[in-house]
């Protein structure tokens, strides 16, 4: 049956999502040097595109088509076949919109991972790059976790929004990338953001689209949406305070740069407990996730020296594993009574599972994009040549300039 | 005392930088400007319609020396900034007539350094 509040607010809430992809491109784009402005708008607006029509073709089908032995889901609902208003089993909006609500979700991830590669991927090389890694690696991952004969879902794992299907593969996916991408050439000069308010503005809409990510992910209106909602501004508002705090002692000034990150890096954390967990426990999630960035972006990414240029896996890869993990000690039946509890609520096996989760994601993700790099990078090739990436990704891969020096 | 102005490319920005500190020539000057010289330009497009233009962006260095540091932060710089290929930039050198330090009203050689 069709609840018609419950379909309103996934509207709006597939509508939020939809907006987070815009606003990471001015996020990201905001962090880059401005040679490249346009080239991190072109990819995340050409994901939003590319994705979409992958996703009504046969990525739906593939995640959430009836599934074939727990691994993947079958062609069934190809081109949309059998996708139509009737609800799926379970759910009371149509099955259009869970569909079209799954599809954001599959637009963003990709989106993600692009932060790792910036200032240096040839174009055509990330086309076929995202159309390859949004099919082989997102599709079979959101099928074993979201869909519910998927094989990680039947082991009872708990990821509300996508903190292990969304975070921990592009974070991991990223940090592959940016190892085998190799450093940017001429990296001593231009570190420097070319536009914060940029990236400002892009953190304070994913803030406002993350409403839609997380509380929309109860697919219903109820306790459960209200609960994810709170849970989500909450750990953001921890999470932005907690970085700030870390900077002032450790860097000896509370930086613009350091409080949206750590407002990404709690929005990320919270994700996968958003409708699991406790307004309190959110704001440890939240801090944690901040904890965890922090000392992986400042202390541990710079002993190894890759070039993961925008932290995807420093914020997204590890406020999304420490969120998961916090997930199976927090979760609480008292908030959803149709999940299951964590270790502080007297059900230890809730962690272990969640580390299987967190443990299959990064290794699925892991092989699966060092695979892609290869076959990609040998026939069209993933990076532009030194001169190009001198001069910029706008103008040699796009001939076109974000700002003019004159009029 | 000497006037240099050199015209090189944005990304060896750093690289002159550094060669010139190696010389001990701290005190310098930088603007990006649009330059039109040997090498060509990127045609740019936009919905179609094609601008071309020869115009590269460069960025300018001033620096004002003592004779006795002339050759030095020429060769530091033509270091730096030397691909051996067009588009590499020029340097060009002036007389410089008078050089006053605006806070302590020092003039001549002394207010260079």
């Amino acid at each position: 049956m069709i609840n018609y509040v419950d379909t309103v607010w996934m509207l709006i809430a597939t509508a939020l999502v939809m907006m987070m992809t815009p606003t990471l491109a001015f996020f990201y784009g905001g962090l880059v040097r401005k040679k490249n402005i346009l080239s991190m708008l072109m990819q995340t607006f050409v994901i939003l595109a590319l994705v979409s029509i992958q996703w009504v073709l046969f990525g739906y089908s593939l995640a959430f088509g009836p599934d074939f032995g727990g691994i993947i889901g079958s062609l069934d609902f190809a081109i949309l076949n059998n996708v139509g208003m009737e609800p799926v089993l379970g759910q009371t909006i149509p099955h259009q919109l869970f569909m079209l609500f799954q599809m954001m979700f599959a637009v963003i991830t990709p989106a993600l991972i692009i932060g790792a590669f910036a200032e240096r991927v040839k174009f055509s090389g990330f086309i076929a790059f995202i159309l390859l890694w949004t099919t082989f690696i997102y599709d079979p991952m959101a099928h074993w976790v979201w869909s519910p004969d998927g094989w990680l879902a039947k082991l009872g794992a708990l990821d509300f929004a996508g903190g292990t299907v969304i975070h921990i593969t592009a974070g991991t996916s990223a940090l592959v990338m940016a190892v085998l991408l190799g450093k940017r050439v001429g990296l001593t000069i231009g570190k420097a953001p070319h536009n914060l308010p940029f990236a400002v503005l892009g953190a304070g809409f994913l803030w406002f689209g993350w409403f839609g990510f997380n509380a929309g992910s109860a697919l219903s209106v109820g306790p459960v949406t209200v609960s994810a909602f709170l849970n989500t501004n909450t750990a953001a508002a921890s999470a932005a305070i907690t970085w700030m705090i870390i900077d002032w002692l450790v860097n000896k000034v509370p930086t613009v740069l350091g409080v949206i990150t750590g407002i990404v890096a709690g929005l990320v954390a919270i994700t996968p407990a958003a409708g699991y967990v406790t307004p309190s426990a959110s704001i440890i999630i939240g801090a944690c996730g901040s904890i965890f960035g922090f000392i992986f972006v400042s202390k541990v990414k710079p002993k190894f020296g890759y070039d993961d240029s925008l932290d995807v896996f420093g914020v997204h890869g590890i406020a999304g594993i420490t969120g998961a993990i916090l997930t199976g000690l927090f979760a609480t039946r008292e908030i959803n009574p149709g999940a299951a509890d964590g270790l502080f609520y007297g059900n230890p096996k809730q962690l272990f599972v969640q580390a299987i989760t967190v443990a299959v994601a990064v290794i699925f993700s892991a092989i699966g994009t060092f695979i892609i790099f290869k076959i990609v990078d040998s026939i069209i090739g993933m990076r532009v040549d030194s001169k190009d990436e001198y001069i910029g990704l706008d103008l040699t891969q796009h001939h076109e300039a974000g700002y003019t020096v004159m009029e | 005392m000497k006037y240099i102005i050199a015209i090189i490319k944005p990304h060896k920005l750093e690289a002159v930088k550094e060669e010139l500190e190696r010389e001990e020539v701290h005190l310098m000057t930088i603007t990006e400007v649009l330059g039109c010289g040997r090498q060509k330009g990127i045609t740019e497009v936009y919905r179609g319609v094609k601008e071309v233009d020869n115009l590269l962006r460069k960025v300018k260095l001033e620096i004002a020396v003592n004779d006795a540091f002339l050759e030095k932060t020429i060769s530091a710089i033509t270091r730096g900034a030397g691909d051996s290929e067009i588009g590499d930039g020029k340097i060009f050198v002036l007389e410089l007539g008078e050089c006053i330090r605006i806070s302590s009203g020092e003039r001549g050689g002394c207010a260079i350094g």
